[in-house]
């Protein structure tokens, strides 16, 4: 039952028009890994996501999350389903009308039943565990900074404890710091709250610094799987590329000064 | 019951809390959706006991962390036994962030708050109107440069907003006008019968239309067609700071943006306002044909004799101060589109609301200056 993947993907293939971006896509991620989805520009890192949380309906292929078909459900089991994960899109994806901390409590307000009170506690214990400051809470998306908005998105994303928490580029157009104290609050967050992290990023030092696995798409499909190191000794061109240019040296070199 | 694998989500236990010989012992889970069942309130005791506790998230353990903090102010120091390692790591976690005063504060409004929000209104809006001036000042003053230098017009700008405001409003603009003719003459006829003075109602067609209706009905449609458009389209270039783009390149947005707009606007209403005023004399005329046999010959030579060219021109000089009031309250409001998009979506419905408004205020201080002037 342990051994089984939290999400696993099969065959999965999505069009748009004539152009195909998953052609045949494999994927398991396991229960309790931080798990990297790198590729080039293009590649449907976002697409995939997508299709897996079930905003997008694939052409062809299978997706189950907890073991349960996300495409071939009842509209009942797809919003239990959909209670047990969380996404965090990029930019956060905040309702521009209402406040941080109503964003973080619509969630628990269109979910369950839960009295002023205690909704308004565990909005605001949810909002400092992503590091926000309390007067953050009244503030309106618009009058955030986007490191801000990033963060206030992701305790929109774990509002309701959710099993998986899915990340789009959480560290795009974050500055180094911003981008490493990002790292740091999703890692500390998997262990206080038992996530399993879906990350698809572009952020080499996301890479190394928190993800248990990485999975490389290209040609239309999942290249490669494994750890940081593994992904050194991938023999395909975009890999090595990525994975053994200057920018991923420094990462590495960084990694083991610290 | 509580045999069953805490890792299996689709059951979920009740969770119950029971005080015996000093000890809070809990069971079942302690999730989100069932705390709420808890009445933790109640009785004093030196240990938590959470052996029996199955599934356990972050609201769970905030309902821990507030009975312990409860009998921390009781004086007494609880102790938390039967927890697993990843419970004691979540209550940390909670310990380090849930915030010391628990009550969120109510915002109470008294009658001081309302008083302060409505000065705070006050000055707002007065702020807003004195920027509103100063923006009608950079229009007009960029408008005279352009004119003392012809080469910096961008006509191919202003000619396609005066399609945009002017060509393509024609058949609305029209349809409105004619209906609102047939609409005066047939009210007319009804009154004017009673005394037997049908053939006035060219007088009362000619006049309300020329003077008053055609120009200001034109008006109010051009400012929800196109005042709302120049808001939206500002508003959202904005948003994606293509207007701050403009500056760093040298180019002024007043000139590039508002002026062609502003000048399409004054070119185009006097011309819509001429067609609304063809229309609605022609729909008067008809419906005074067929409702009260005056024949067009009779309307024509009536309306040539009895209306003076002064309606028609007292009308139509209204028609370029419209399009001022029109033209710089939906680019004003468009500039102070922010960055969400929310105040897109206000700002116009503002524009709108706002140069209605005050095209009307302004079409009440002309009537009153030309009843003074005796025109």
């Amino acid at each position: 039952m342990a051994d089984d993947p939290i999400i696993s993907v099969r065959g999965l293939v999505n069009r748009f028009g004539t152009h195909t971006v998953h052609d045949g896509l494999d994927l398991d991620v396991r229960r309790g890994e931080i798990i990297g989805i790198v590729g080039g520009s293009g590649t449907g890192k976002s697409v995939l996501l997508r299709a897996v949380v079930g905003l997008l309906k694939p052409a062809e292929g299978q997706i189950t999350v907890f073991g349960e078909s996300v495409r071939d459900t009842s509209a009942a089991d797809y919003r239990r389903l959909r209670r047990r994960w969380g996404v965090m899109f990029q930019d956060g994806a905040l309702f521009s009308s209402l406040n941080v901390q109503q964003n973080v409590e619509a969630p628990m307000r269109e979910q369950l039943d839960l009295s002023d009170e205690t909704r308004e506690a565990l909005a605001a214990i949810k909002v400092r565990m992503v590091g926000l400051p309390d007067h953050a809470l009244q503030k309106m998306p618009s009058e955030l900074s986007g490191g801000m908005r990033k963060r206030a998105g992701f305790a929109r994303a774990i509002a309701l404890d959710p099993e998986i928490v899915f990340l789009d580029e959480p560290t795009a157009g974050l500055d180094p710091i911003g981008a490493a104290a990002f790292d740091t609050l999703t890692a500390q967050l998997r262990r206080a709250l038992g996530l399993t992290v879906f990350l698809v990023t572009h952020d080499l030092d996301s890479l190394h610094a928190i993800c248990d696995r990485i999975a490389v798409l290209a040609e239309g499909r999942v290249l490669a799987t494994g750890t940081m190191a593994e992904m050194q000794d991938v023999d395909h061109p975009w890999v090595q590329a990525y994975f053994k240019g200057p920018r991923a040296r420094a990462a590495i070199a960084q990694k083991e000064t610290l | 019951m509580n045999k069953r694998d805490p890792g299996a989500m689709t059951q979920t236990n009740r969770p119950q809390i029971s005080l015996s010989d000093g000890v809070f012992v809990l069971q079942g889970d302690l999730l989100i959706g069932t705390i709420e069942d808890l009445n933790m309130s109640q009785g004093v005791a030196q240990t938590i006991d959470l052996s029996g506790v199955g599934q356990f998230d972050t609201a769970g353990a905030w309902a821990v962390v507030r009975l312990e903090r409860r009998l921390q102010a009781a004086g007494i120091t609880p102790q938390i036994v039967g927890a697993s390692a990843l419970q004691q790591d979540l209550l940390a976690t909670l310990r380090q962030h849930m915030p010391e005063d628990d009550t969120v504060a109510v915002v109470s409004v008294s009658l001081s708050d309302r008083l302060e929000q409505l000065g705070r209104k006050t000055a707002a809006a007065l702020r807003e109107m004195l920027s509103m001036v100063g923006f009608l000042g950079r229009v007009v003053a960029t408008i005279g440069g352009l004119i003392l230098r012809p080469g910096r017009i961008r006509w191919t700008a202003i000619v396609h907003h005066m399609q945009q405001v002017g060509l393509n409003a024609v058949p609305i603009v029209s349809l409105m006008a004619f209906l609102i003719g047939v609409v005066l003459a047939f009210q007319g006829a009804a009154q004017l019968r009673q005394f037997g003075a049908e053939v006035f109602v060219v007088d009362l067609i000619a006049i309300s239309i020329l003077r008053e209706l055609g120009i200001l009905l034109t008006a109010i449609i051009v400012a929800g067609r196109s005042g709302s458009a120049f808001t939206a389209a500002i508003g959202s270039m904005k948003m994606r700071e293509e207007i701050d783009a403009m500056r760093t390149l040298g180019l002024d947005p007043i000139e590039v943006l508002v002026a062609p707009r502003v000048i399409a606007l004054i070119l185009m209403l006097p011309v819509l306002g001429i067609i609304a005023n063809f229309a609605g004399l022609l729909g008067g005329a008809i419906m005074s044909w067929i409702e009260l046999g005056v024949s067009p010959g009779v309307f024509q030579s009536r309306l040539v004799s009895n209306t003076g060219v002064w309606h028609f021109g007292v009308g139509l000089i209204k028609a370029p101060f419209f399009a001022l009031i029109i033209g710089i309250v939906g680019c004003f409001e468009g500039m102070q589109v922010g960055g969400d998009a929310e105040s897109l979506g206000r700002l116009t419905s503002t524009s709108v609301v706002l140069s209605i408004f005050l095209v009307i205020a302004a079409d009440a201080m002309f009537s009153i200056f030309f009843a003074i002037m005796g025109v």
